[in-house]
Order: C-alpha cells, then sequence, then structure tokens
C-alpha cells in the first residue's frame, strides 16, 4: 500500500524509470550493500584460496549480482529460495551472514553447514536458504515440493529455484516446469543465463535461443530480461511473486547475465575470448546501478562509496571470524548422516 | 487374530497415518483412481481426497524431488514408485539430494521422506520389470532400506518408517502383495532395524530377505523332515542390517546360508558373509558360508527361464543340505 508519503516520494521520482521509481531509498541502498557484500566475498573467497586458505574448488559468480540480489528483494523472510553450485550471491541475497558463510568456505564448524558442505552445499535453512546445490538442475524438482508443500500447507510462501542455461537441458528442469503448473504451485523459476555451462555455448547447447522460449511449452509466463538491470530484475521478479503467492501459479524468468569468472579454478577460458569478458566487464551490475542513482541524485558518491565501505568492513570482519573459528572434531566424523 | 493381504495392510497403515497425521500424504503414478498398479493404493483417493491422494505425471526424477522438497519443509510425503525399475530414473534426488541432505547442511535439515518400490520378479514382466535392486540403495549411507514379508510387518514398518526423521525406502514384492496374514487392527510399529527369528533351529542358520524368507521357512519345514534342523531369520531391513541377530544365530549353529532375489554378485549376501568373517563369530564356522542369490542376468521372460533365474525353495533345500554335509 503506497502511503501518501511514498506517493509525493514516488511522483519527484516522475524523471526515473518506473521499475526504478518503484524502490525507495532504503531498498536501494540494501540491494546496492548485498551486491556488494557478494562481489567482495567472492573476490575474497578467490583470493583466500589463491593463498592456500581453502581447499577444493569455487564457483564464481562475480558480474551476475543482480539477478540474485533483484530476484531476492521482493521476498519475505519466510519465503524459500533454492540456490545452485554457483551459489553465493543467492545466500547473501536471501539474507545469510558473510561470517558463517566464509566459515562453512573454510570448512569451519561455525559455517553454515558445520563445515561438512562446502562452497556448494552452504545452505541457511532457518533463512530460508535450502541450499546450493552441486547437482546441475538438482534443485529444479525440488523446488515443486516446496512448492507443493506451501500448497498444502496454505502458509502464503513462496519459493524461489535459481538456475542455469546448462540446466534448462536437464529432463529435472522440463519435469519440474511441467508439475508446477499442473498444479498451479507457488514457485518461481529464475534461469541466470550467464551463457556457459562450463564452455559449451547455450547457442550449441539449446535448441532454441532463450531459455523462456521453453515455458510456453508449459502453459506458465515465459520472460527474458537483462539481468544486468537490478531495478528490472526487482520488478520483474515481484510481478512473478506475487502472482504465485496469490495462486496465480509459476513463472519463468530468464535473466540474461555472464560470469566474468571462470567456471570453476580449472578454468582456463579456452571457448571464450578476452573481448567478449571486458564487454560484459564493462556492463557491470553494480556500476551500472550506482551510476543510474547518481544520475538521479538518489545518491551522491559519498553516500554509495560509504556503501562500499561498510561492505568491505562486513566481509573483512566476516574473515577474521572465519579463521578463528574452530574446525570441526574428528571424533564426530559421522554425525548427522542419520537423524535420530 | 483377523488376516488381511499384505497390500491391504500397507493400505491400512497409509490411511491410519494420514488419519493421524495431516503431514502425510500418498502421491505416485496412477495411485488416484485407478488405485494404484498393483491395487495397494485402492479406494484411499475416495477417502482422503486428491489433495492428499495425488497422481503425477510419469516424471520419476520429478516426482522424487517433488518428496525430498516436501519433507525438507515439514510434510511427510510417501511416494510409490509403480515399479521398483523405474527407481533409475530418480537415482539423483535420492542418491544425491535425499540421502545426504542432513548430513551436507551439518545436520540442520531433515528428510523424512517414504518411498515405496515394487519388486521383484515371478510375475512375467521380463527385465525391466523384475529387478530387485534394494542392495544398490544399501550401499548410500543416509537411507535406510527395508523389505517387510509379512502383511503384519508391512504395516508396522510402513509405520515405523513414517516416524522415521530419515529417508525410508521400502522393497516390496510384488508377489507378496496376495499373501495373507494376521494384522492387528490398531497403528502399531515394527521397527526398523531389527531382524526377525521366523524359525528357531540348531543345525544351520538361513538368512533370506523379503520373498525369499518365506521361501526359506517352507524348505526349513521340509529339512526337519530329513532331520536337519534350520534357523531362519527374516533380515526385514537391509539398512542398518541387524547383524546381532545373525551373528547370534551363526554362533549357535556353526553354519549360513544367504538367500537374497537381487543378483548374487556384489549383493546383500556378499556383505552378511563378510560381517560374520570380519568378526568373531568367525570362529564358530563348521563350514564355508553359501550364498544363494539372483543369476548374474537380466531376468527373462519364458516363466522356465524367469524361475530359474532366482532362488527357488529346492534350491534352498540343496544348499542346505550340502552346507549339513560339510564338515
Amino acid at each position: 500500500m503506497a502511503t501518501g508519503e511514498a506517493k509525493a516520494a514516488r511522483s519527484e521520482r516522475a524523471n526515473q524509470r518506473p521499475e526504478l521509481a518503484a524502490l525507495d531509498d532504503a531498498t536501494l541502498r540494501e540491494a546496492l550493500r548485498r551486491m556488494h557484500l557478494i562481489r567482495k566475498f567472492e573476490e575474497e573467497a578467490e583470493n583466500s584460496y589463491m593463498r592456500g586458505l581453502i581447499h577444493g574448488t569455487m564457483h564464481l559468480s562475480i558480474g551476475q549480482e543482480a539477478s540474485a540480489v533483484g530476484t531476492c528483494l521482493p521476498l519475505e523472510p519466510q519465503d524459500y529460495i533454492l540456490s545452485t553450485h554457483r551459489g553465493h550471491g543467492h545466500c547473501i541475497a536471501k539474507g545469510a551472514q558473510p561470517g558463517m558463510m566464509f566459515a562453512e568456505f573454510f570448512g569451519k564448524e561455525t559455517g553454515y553447514c558445520r563445515g561438512r558442505g562446502g562452497s556448494m552445499h552452504i545452505a541457511d535453512v532457518e533463512g530460508g536458504n535450502l541450499g546450493a546445490n552441486g547437482i546441475v538442475g538438482g534443485g529444479l524438482p525440488i523446488a515443486a515440493g516446496v512448492g507443493l508443500s506451501i500448497k498444502m500447507q496454505k502458509n502464503g510462501r513462496v519459493c524461489i529455484v535459481f538456475f542455469g542455461d546448462g540446466a534448462s537441458n536437464e529432463g529435472a528442469f522440463h519435469e519440474a516446469l511441467n508439475m508446477a503448473s499442473i498444479w498451479k504451485l507457488p514457485v518461481v523459476f529464475v534461469c541466470e543465463n550467464n551463457h556457459y555451462g562450463m564452455s559449451m555455448a547455450i547457442e550449441r547447447a539449446s535448441a532454441v535461443p532463450n531459455v523462456a522460449d521453453r515455458a510456453p511449452a508449459y502453459a506458465m509466463p515465459g520472460i527474458t530480461i537483462d539481468g544486468n538491470d537490478l531495478p528490472l530484475v526487482a520488478a520483474t521478479a515481484g510481478e512473478a511473486i506475487a502472482r504465485a503467492r496469490s495462486g496465480g501459479g509459476p513463472t519463468l524468468i530468464e535473466c540474461k547475465t555472464y560470469r566474468i569468472r571462470g567456471h570453476s579454478k580449472s578454468d582456463r577460458n579456452l571457448y571464450r575470448t578476452k573481448e567478449e569478458i571486458d564487454l560484459w566487464r564493462s556492463r557491470c551490475p553494480i556500476v551500472r546501478l550506482e551510476e543510474e542513482l547518481l544520475g538521479h541524485d538518489r545518491f551522491d558518491r559519498q553516500a554509495l562509496d560509504a556503501i562500499e565501505a561498510a561492505a568491505a568492513a562486513e566481509i573483512a570482519e566476516a574473515i577474521e571470524f572465519a579463521k578463528a573459528s574452530p574446525d570441526p572434531d574428528i571424533s564426530e566424523l559421522t554425525r548427522d548422516v542419520y537423524a535420530n | 487374530m483377523r488376516e488381511l493381504s499384505y497390500a491391504e495392510a500397507i493400505r491400512e497403515a497409509l490411511g491410519q497415518a494420514m488419519e493421524a497425521d495431516e503431514r502425510v500424504f500418498l502421491f505416485g503414478e496412477d495411485v488416484g483412481v485407478y488405485g494404484g498398479a498393483f491395487g495397494v493404493s485402492g479406494d484411499l483417493v475416495h477417502r482422503f481426497g486428491t489433495e492428499r491422494v495425488i497422481d503425477t505425471p510419469i516424471s520419476e526424477l520429478g516426482i522424487a524431488g517433488v518428496a525430498v522438497g516436501a519433507a525438507i519443509t515439514g510434510m511427510r510425503p510417501v511416494l510409490e514408485i509403480q515399479f521398483s525399475d523405474f527407481v533409475t530414473l530418480a537415482m539423483e534426488q535420492i542418491v544425491n539430494q535425499a540421502a545426504k541432505i542432513r548430513f551436507m547442511f551439518g545436520g540442520k535439515a531433515t528428510v523424512p521422506m517414504v518411498v515405496r518400490l515394487p519388486g521383484g520378479s515371478g510375475t512375467g514382466a521380463a527385465a525391466q520389470h523384475s529387478q530387485s535392486l534394494e542392495a544398490w540403495f544399501a550401499h548410500v549411507p543416509g537411507l535406510k532400506v527395508i523389505q517387510p514379508a509379512t502383511p503384519h510387518d508391512a504395516k508396522g514398518m510402513l509405520l515405523a518408517a513414517l516416524d522415521d526423521p530419515n529417508p525410508v525406502l521400502i522393497f516390496e514384492h510384488k508377489l507378496l502383495y496376495k499373501t495373507k496374514g494376521p494384522v492387528p487392527a490398531e497403528a502399531y510399529r515394527v521397527p526398523i532395524g531389527k531382524a526377525a527369528i521366523r524359525r528357531e533351529g540348531t543345525d544351520l542358520t538361513i538368512v533370506g530377505t523379503s520373498l525369499m524368507s518365506l521361501k526359506a521357512e517352507a524348505a526349513a519345514a521340509r529339512l526337519a523332515e530329513e532331520g536337519i534342523s534350520a534357523e531362519v531369520i527374516d533380515l526385514r531391513t537391509i539398512r542398518p542390517i541387524d547383524f546381532d541377530t545373525v551373528a547370534a544365530s551363526v554362533r549357535k549353529t556353526g553354519r549360513l546360508l544367504v538367500v537374497y532375489e537381487g543378483v548374487k554378485t556384489m549383493g546383500i549376501g556378499a556383505e552378511i558373509s563378510a560381517m560374520i568373517a570380519e568378526s568373531d563369530v568367525f570362529d564358530f564356522l563348521d563350514a564355508p558360508i553359501l550364498r544363494l542369490g539372483g543369476a548374474d542376468m537380466p531376468l527373462p521372460y519364458n516363466p522356465q527361464l524367469e524361475k530359474a533365474a532366482v532362488p527357488q525353495e529346492d534350491d534352498i533345500v540343496a544348499a542346505a543340505r550340502r552346507l549339513k554335509r560339510e564338515e
């Protein structure tokens, strides 16, 4: 409900596009904070890896921050998300604590999964994040189950499931969209199309140019948007979330974006050009939002720098928390294989 | 006591569970008005409605994922995989997701789902509708795998599975559905992880799973006429295995025969044999352990060939005689 004050504020934003005008300053501040947290979390994660502080691998989403944050912006705390192997952004976007995420990354007992899951399995069940997933497309059928559960419990929640362009060629994608549609489940399918599976370009992997082109086959709305445009992502997700919550059924949203880093640490970028990477680097979703906000005098440079500096401080503190945390006790090796 | 068929016992358990707990629901292919491919769900859709007895598309991977998603958000799903063979399409969700979520998330989620899987040969359904794949899942930490052999256990173990906070797979032999036996009317539980001694004996121990435990009982009755006293154990749960019951029996008899319908190689018999061989019970053995399992081949269609591919009562009797002769 727009209060009189909010209406007045919005009319002052009359020269702004509606997707931006719809976001108040506090929401934008929070969106920027989360995008900076994601970027800095991943830069520091990469840095820690290079310095040998972390073993295993990781999948970075640098360049994709707007799709994660924009999609989660309209969610309520009790709503659910299901994430992917490239899931740090979704996790932070849903409100997770970077300290517990870093602790998980470092394999520490204080991590979200007590150091048992690592980067690829971070879950914040209490916060509504039902987990990243090591299997491409693994979360899609689970989302249909979460949607069915919400519907049966009539609790008014919504489930967002993130997946990549690669997952859209898994059978799980088709089965999940079909079930969500026939049962009118409160699920929003968000494809982050970053143009590549590991190295396989979507043009070579998919029979249709856009993942959202597949939505009509499941009788649901499908929409392809610029996934690096935070206000647009938020507006599109907001509409789909509202429809899902009111019983209108699922939506497929395709956010076109790009991962600036390689697939994982073994990636030598043999399948794409430096020019292509540089082009997308110039489309950084954070810089883009900041420039738009400066252009409309929504924030000044000093305010934006303060948001970024606060995020940097929070990440620095998160790393220190993780470093200082204890490793799991080996005597608890088989703990939680079964619930009692 | 009142007698019910194995299928009726399962249906009664489902009905009682759904009456007692609104989180419980049944779903799968043709479980609604059709009543289930083997008639197990029967009239449940008329009693509980299409919102709690849900027909699904033919999407085994998808519906297994639905079970996971519902289970981690507070429901108690019971999924019927129409033929256990079709679970091959659902492996990802069961093995990578259901079995591991609790551990991967550091104990911060539970996956209380039940999957019912009709399996086994003897119906002329050939190689893709007759397998016994339970040992595959017994290899996966995080899952529990049970094989009730009697109507009594079918009801009690299903209710126990619904109380369990872990994913439980129930392999139901198709030839058992019409078998009858005493079933108490109230909602009772038969614990998971506990074998049953079906017949006491002193000369040898026969451990059987599912239908094979019934065949072992029939074989033991014949062996008794020859003066061979066989103890018959119905394993009932293959993950976790009730080693103590098997070990105590073998300590007493000194001889062990394991009978199961799944392919013999890398099967349940290998596990039980190794558990005995690795333990102090080894010293009590008077003869080598014997295994009777399914032949190393896809199940054939021709009825004579089909019978020959899995252990029969005569095979158990012959193996027991051989074992008794060994010194």
